[in-house]
């Protein structure tokens, strides 16, 4: 079997780009909501809960459709962005990495929600009386605590962006070196005669880029853990 | 004063009402299960808000709610040495012991870490992980990282509750120690009479959210009444003694006290140490004559300075041998048959096996 072509090549870097800024963009937002929605006690938590877990339970296709008129260029926030900030994401790689990271948040908000639920809070309140601010707590205790947790979190993303499909293709079409990710190439490919070939491929490449991501958080979290809880 | 108390709290169906004042080196919060005591430290710490009232620790009002005073626990500088440790798992022993150190303003860190270090004996711990120690390990570190955040108060809210009775004996020495630099004063829970009677030198006694008695520790645990619900057959004296001779023969030790000598099983302190010992109400027989022809070896001659009657069959004659206060718990009976009132001799007689060693602390003189 002969090397991938430069088109292949293209989609697989694409792929890993967009993965990549997805979850390291919804990181942040992630490991608040999971505190808000863990620790928080305010009026809507209940509402904030299903709206995080909506792409988990809403056919892709819908939250797609969602974005495109949210973020479209004339949708309200689309046209805003782009207004303001000159920020675009229809029919660009930024709005793939958008449908991604949404697509993968609950799964993200919920592996680090749970290693907030498992975190001592009386370490915390030790750490309080001896003298910690809260905004310190966080930083020295509750954040290493939680560590294996966000990890799990960001390989779930990371995965989830890897093999987003449904909203992606919906939202920014499948342009080749622009929203052409591994998915939609291989979707491609099956559209086409001849294109087993290239099937194929991405197909295998998708395999050892999940199996590699898998491996390495396998392997952070077990390093993180011995240091947590040795 | 170190501490002043004065604060009401209500959780659920329990209710807090206490008041008191301390000032002593090592004050022990005395009550069973459920009398509040864990709550008045927690208040004092910062971990509760109480509904009312107000807690000043070394004349600093840390909770005033008349006028809206909460100091944040960050901000009290009380140490805090929690029943189960609470350890850092993610950090070694050494950066367990700094961690308080880091949030201590410059200024203000006096505490020299090889001087906890050593003096809790942890120097070959530092580079242990928390999980790997053993239950008295744990608690010798909790204590050196609440000391080494400069704290100006210390609460241990029953630090050895979960330790076995060796492992007790191997910290009662180290707060012992504590207690007698006089560096920081201690605040420390405790449903153990025995405990108290070794280490405290205040008492302050509660039951049912309330204060029921607060004072220097020889002068309340000599109440008996006041042990009633948890503590009754452990009350009694204390006295200082003084180590005169080990006699080797019998594998007995003489201590020397005002009241007379006490020959009690063999100690290790060697002689001349100073030890409080806690004569147990309980153990404590009287007699108007000298006795003759008996197995006791230890009579302490003196006068009865005043009877307290409870309820019940038994009351406390309070004695006062050679300066030395001591309590025998004794059958209302007896004390009609025998017409015992205050001011009549007495000899008061104590089983040499009597002697609880847990409750025999070592003191630095003065901590009575």
């Amino acid at each position: 079997m002969e090397g991938l072509s430069p088109e292949e090549w293209t989609a697989v870097r694409l792929s890993l780009k967009v993965a990549f800024v997805a979850m390291t963009a919804s990181l942040v937002p992630g490991v608040a909501i999971a505190f808000l929605l863990e620790r928080g006690r305010f009026w809507g938590r209940q509402a904030l809960d299903v709206l995080v877990h909506l792409p988990l339970v809403l056919p892709p296709v819908v939250v797609g459709w969602f974005l495109l008129i949210g973020f479209g260029r004339r949708g309200p926030i689309g046209a805003f962005l782009d207004e303001h900030f000159g920020i675009v994401f229809s029919f660009r790689w930024t709005g793939a990495a958008l449908a991604c990271a949404i697509m993968g948040f609950p799964l993200l908000v919920r592996a680090i929600r749970l290693s907030i639920a498992a975190v001592d809070r009386r370490l915390e309140d030790a750490a309080g009386t001896l003298g910690a601010h809260p905004v310190w707590v966080f930083g020295v205790v509750t954040l290493p605590l939680i560590l294996p947790g966000i990890i799990a979190g960001m390989v779930l993303s990371f995965a989830k962006a890897m093999g987003e499909f449904g909203a992606t293709i919906t939202f920014v079409s499948s342009i080749p070196g622009e929203t052409q990710t591994i998915p939609s190439a291989i979707y491609a490919y099956t559209q086409v005669p001849g294109g087993e070939g290239g099937a194929m491929r991405l197909t295998l490449v998708s395999i050892v880029i999940s199996i590699g991501a898998l491996w390495l958080s396998e392997w952070l979290a077990r390093r993180v853990r011995r240091k947590v809880h040795a | 004063m170190i501490l002043d108390v004065d604060i009401r709290h209500r959780q659920g169906g329990f209710a807090l009402d206490a008041c008191f004042q301390s000032d002593g080196r090592l004050t022990a919060l005395f009550g069973p299960s459920g009398s509040g005591k864990t709550t008045i430290v927690n208040a004092v710490s910062g971990l509760v808000r109480p509904d009312h009232g107000r807690i000043a620790v070394q004349g600093r009002v840390l909770v005033d709610t008349k006028n809206d005073i909460v100091v944040p626990k960050h901000k009290r500088r009380i140490g805090y040495v929690f029943q189960e440790g609470r350890l850092f798992p993610h950090l070694d022993v050494r950066y367990n012991l700094l961690f308080g150190r880091w949030f201590t303003p410059r200024g203000e860190r006096k505490a020299s870490f090889d001087h906890v270090v050593d003096l809790l004996g942890i120097a070959h711990l530092l580079d242990r992980r928390p999980s790997t120690l053993s239950g008295g390990e744990k608690q010798r570190v909790a204590i050196g990282r609440a000391l080494l955040a400069d704290p100006h108060l210390l609460l241990m809210d029953e630090p050895l509750a979960s330790l076995d009775e060796a492992r007790k004996a191997e910290i009662y020495p180290y707060i012992e120690r504590l207690r007698d630099e006089g560096g920081v004063p201690i605040v420390l829970v405790s449903h153990s009479v025995a405990e108290i009677a070794r280490l405290a030198t205040s008492v302050v006694v509660l039951s049912e959210g309330q204060v029921i008695a607060s004072g220097p520790a020889a002068e309340v645990l000599r109440h008996t009444g006041f042990f009633a619900q948890s503590g009754l057959t452990e009350a009694g004296a204390l006295i200082e003694a003084r180590v005169s001779r080990h006699d080797e023969a019998y594998d007995l030790t003489v201590l020397q006290a005002r009241a007379g000598t006490l020959s009690v099983p063999s100690l290790l302190h060697p002689v001349g140490t100073s030890l409080r010992v806690c004569l147990r109400a309980r153990d404590i027989i009287l007699s108007l004559k000298a006795p003759e022809g008996m197995s006791a070896l230890n009579v302490l001659p003196g006068l009865i300075s005043s009877i307290d009657i409870g309820e019940g069959a038994s009351v406390d004659v309070q004695l006062d041998c050679g300066g030395d206060p001591v309590v025998a718990r004794v059958t209302r009976k007896s004390v009609e048959e025998l017409g015992l009132r205050p001011g009549v001799a007495v000899h008061a007689i104590i089983k040499s096996i009597a002697f609880d060693p847990e409750a025999l602390g070592v003191t630095g003189g003065e901590n009575m």
